[in-house]
């Protein structure tokens, strides 16, 4: 494997993987703070249960999320020496901040943990809730200083060094609204429903249906709205790309050729030779629609963009055809969801509801991973759009090959040991949260 | 504003140093404890680190993100030729951090936790000993800019007995900090003995690993000896450490915990400022003496200017927060309930 491809291999892997314990960190706080909140105003000890096994799932969640974040922070250099020296004093303005943000989590995870019945238990509640407004802050944060990667702003560039620099409008660039938002309602739709399947499992095995139920209750409503909202801000997402990223755009819609009333491509193989899309489902006009608003607008393609700097086009419209497959199938979901808590269905018995939200549970961090893959492959070949190439931001280092191989063993591990861990917690919830025995719960 | 950032990063590595080490100590006193104690350290060690181990691990990342922003030459320079101790370092971390969490975390008890226990010890003595010899080949000079083959540029850099001699250095101080921490959580008094003799005994180990760094500094030609020979406010500091010695041992013996934990954090305060005075602003050195200074290498002043309000404000959120969490979790707070 050479350095280069290793070195992004390495990078992929770290991100798409401390992604998924940073959503869930973030995430996870604020059903705990609903919980936690129905059981100080109804003294529903469900309710306490809930949060006591929820905030067992958030410690593991966090550590191994904050431990990835912490390598993270090293492996930027590690592998992008030449990013970091020039972008660092840049982009730096949100991890500054994140790493305030990040501090009053773990303090006010701390407490939250830690404190049961040792303080005023509205002071308990509030430091669960401190840690979800921070972590939140993190995520955001974070987010932005990705989108700046994508927007660049806040300097100029003289004889290849970066001048007047501005911090604070390289943190607010054109894109972090936008990133900011979509990327806040995946955490929120991805948790949502990857939290509601497990306990829409459980239900359906009649395992403690009262406990399960009041839990996937707040999940899915969570969840549901989320991924209702999510198109809205996709849609925002996609006019800035095509404005900002024309390439990006075009590699997503596998959009080969300019032009006017451009179709919406849906599925197909992209033949990246012939510049042709195989076997898709074409909706004349509708890609025009979406990026203009009518029918008739010029969408740039593929063909407006030099050689060197187009980015791969079928792993970047692959993986938008899957995100955007996933949120139409969770917006369904949702529906019907909303539906029947409207109609007053007994919906917890019907097994066909429940194993939607089983077949959900996946899906969403499939989704985020999916989008994560859009906006990091469909960037390439830059590493700062339109200013430094990837390529020339790698270690000079030779053998990334091998820690690459380490990484992996490292992720897959923890991975395994995780839902190791989850699937316990789980299997100890009639022994834990048995309502009726109550009095034995450990502390 | 870069005096700002430059005292903030300095604070950082000095709270990492106390409490992180401290923290890492109390994994290496377990590795070190005999097998019928190992449940009982265990457990002090769980009440009192388990609320406040994820925010003293924070004060890493602040001095890796002050470093990035505000001093990005010197990040990318120790990143490229430091990268195989920093990945090692980073594994450290992560084995531990997971392992600390998943032993306490794991909804049932069974022979997985002696895999965690395992993990958890052994790479609480790693990690500490990879930062040592990280934070001696910032000192040594060996780091070599020009280097043309795969071993003097990114192994020679870092392997070599001066950086080697102060990673056990480290281990030895993080095991004391702990066990000195450690005298003042316990709630009984053989517990307290045993962390006591602990101690001492990692005590005595500092003294003569600090007596080997001298050694292979002078083996090695690092000029330790010159700068805190040369400057009157390292040798201060450490004759300060030195004498307080004497008073340590004694309040050890008398067990006033209070005390003790003071003086041990006032004696590594003062061995990093003997080591980290003396050449100020060079904070990496570098072979053919072109050191990067932090004052030659800081970040354009815009960005110096935003970091330095950005770590004065969110001091304020965190210093206060994180004084009530140690108040909190103290063995005496209101409401502690063993």
């Amino acid at each position: 494997m050479d350095d280069f491809l290793a070195a992004r291999s390495q990078m992929a892997l770290s991100l798409g993987f401390h992604i998924i314990y940073a959503c869930i960190g973030m995430v996870m706080p604020f059903f705990m703070a609903v919980s936690h909140y129905r059981w100080l105003k109804t003294d529903d000890d469900n309710f306490k249960n809930i949060t006591k096994a929820w905030s067992k799932g958030v410690a593991i969640f966090f550590a191994t999320g904050a431990v990835s974040g912490t390598m993270l922070s090293f492996e930027l250099g590690l592998l992008w020496p030449n990013f970091m020296e020039h972008a660092g004093p840049v982009f730096g303005m949100p991890f500054s901040l994140e790493g305030t943000a990040f501090f009053i989590e773990a303090i006010a995870l701390g407490f939250f943990l830690y404190g049961w019945d040792r303080f005023n238990r509205w002071f308990h509640w509030f430091t669960g809730v401190v840690v979800g407004i921070s972590g939140l802050a993190s995520g955001i944060l974070v987010v932005s200083a990705n989108a700046w990667m994508n927007s660049p702003a806040g300097f100029d560039v003289q004889n290849g060094e970066f001048v007047n620099v501005d911090p604070m409008a390289a943190m607010f660039n054109e894109a972090w609204f936008t990133q900011a938002l979509h990327m806040t309602l995946a955490a929120f739709a991805a948790t949502g429903f990857a939290v509601a399947g497990v306990h829409a499992f459980m239900i359906m095995r009649k395992q403690n249906v009262a406990f399960h139920a009041r839990a996937f209750k707040i999940a899915a409503s969570f969840g549901a709205v989320a991924a209702l909202l999510q198109p809205l801000s996709g849609d925002l997402s996609a006019k800035d790309v095509a404005v900002r990223q024309p390439a990006k755009l075009a590699a997503m819609e596998a959009h080969f050729h300019t032009e006017a009333s451009a179709p919406l491509i849906i599925g197909g193989l992209p033949d990246e030779a012939n510049k042709k899309v195989d076997y898709a489902i074409k909706l004349p006009g509708m890609l025009s629609f979406l990026v203009h608003g009518n029918f008739t607008g010029v969408v740039e393609g593929l063909d407006k963009i030099p050689a060197e700097e187009l980015p791969p086009v079928t792993v970047t419209h692959f993986a938008f055809q899957i995100m955007v497959g996933i949120g139409m199938f969770l917006v369904l979901v949702s529906l019907l969801y909303f539906g029947t808590l409207w109609r007053k269905k007994s919906w917890l018995n019907n097994r066909l509801f429940l194993w939607l939200f089983i077949i959900a549970t996946p899906l969403g961090f499939l989704a985020v991973e999916a989008g994560w893959v859009v906006t990091e492959v469909g960037r390439q070949p830059w590493i700062i759009y339109g200013i430094m190439r990837t390529s020339d931001a790698v270690t000079p280092m030779p053998g990334i090959a091998y820690s690459f191989y380490l990484f992996t063993a490292i992720y897959v591990s923890l991975s395994v040991l995780v839902i190791f861990l989850l699937y316990r917690q789980i299997k100890m919830v009639p022994v834990l949260y048995d309502a009726k025995k109550e009095s034995q719960i450990p502390s | 504003m870069e005096y700002v950032v430059i005292a903030y990063l300095c604070l950082a590595i000095l709270l990492y140093f106390l409490l992180g080490g401290a923290d890492f100590g109390a994994g290496i006193v377990e590795l070190f404890t005999s097998r019928k104690n190992r449940n009982r350290t265990r457990e002090t060690m769980h009440h009192t680190i388990g609320p406040v181990w994820e925010a003293n691990h924070m004060w890493l990342i602040i001095a890796i993100v002050i470093l990035f922003v505000g001093f990005p030459r010197i990040y990318s320079v120790m990143s490229v030729y430091l990268h195989i101790p920093l990945v090692v370092l980073l594994l450290g971390i992560i084995a531990r951090g997971t392992a600390f969490v998943f032993r306490h975390y794991d909804a049932v008890v069974d022979d997985m936790q002696i895999l965690y226990n395992r993990i958890f010890v052994y790479s609480s003595f790693v990690t500490p000993l990879f930062l040592g010899i990280i934070a001696g080949s910032v000192l040594a000079g060996k780091i070599d800019l020009q280097a043309q083959d795969f071993m003097s540029a990114y192994i020679y850099s870092w392997l070599h007995y001066f950086s080697i001699a102060v990673g056990f250095f480290t281990v030895a101080l993080c095991g004391f900090l702990a066990a000195v921490y450690l005298v003042g959580e316990a709630t009984e008094r053989r517990d307290k003995d045993r962390f006591i003799r602990k101690a001492i005994s990692m005590n005595v180990a500092a003294v003569i690993c600090g007596a080997l760094v001298f050694l292979a500094a002078s083996i090695e030609d690092v000029p330790l000896v010159q700068w805190i020979f040369g400057s009157v406010i390292s040798l201060t500091a450490v004759i300060a450490a030195t004498l307080s010695l004497v008073l340590l041992w004694y309040w050890l013996s008398q067990g006033k915990a209070k005390k003790v934990r003071v003086l041990a954090g006032f004696q590594v305060t003062m061995i990093l400022l003997a080591v980290g005075y003396p050449h100020f602003p060079d904070f990496l050195m570098v072979q053919g003496g072109q050191n990067l200074s932090l004052l030659q290498h800081q970040a354009p002043v815009g960005t110096m200017v935003a970091l330095g309000w950005a770590l004065l404000l969110g001091s304020l959120l965190i210093l206060p927060a994180l004084f009530y969490l140690f108040y909190s979790f103290q063995k005496k707070a209101p409401g502690y309930l063993h």
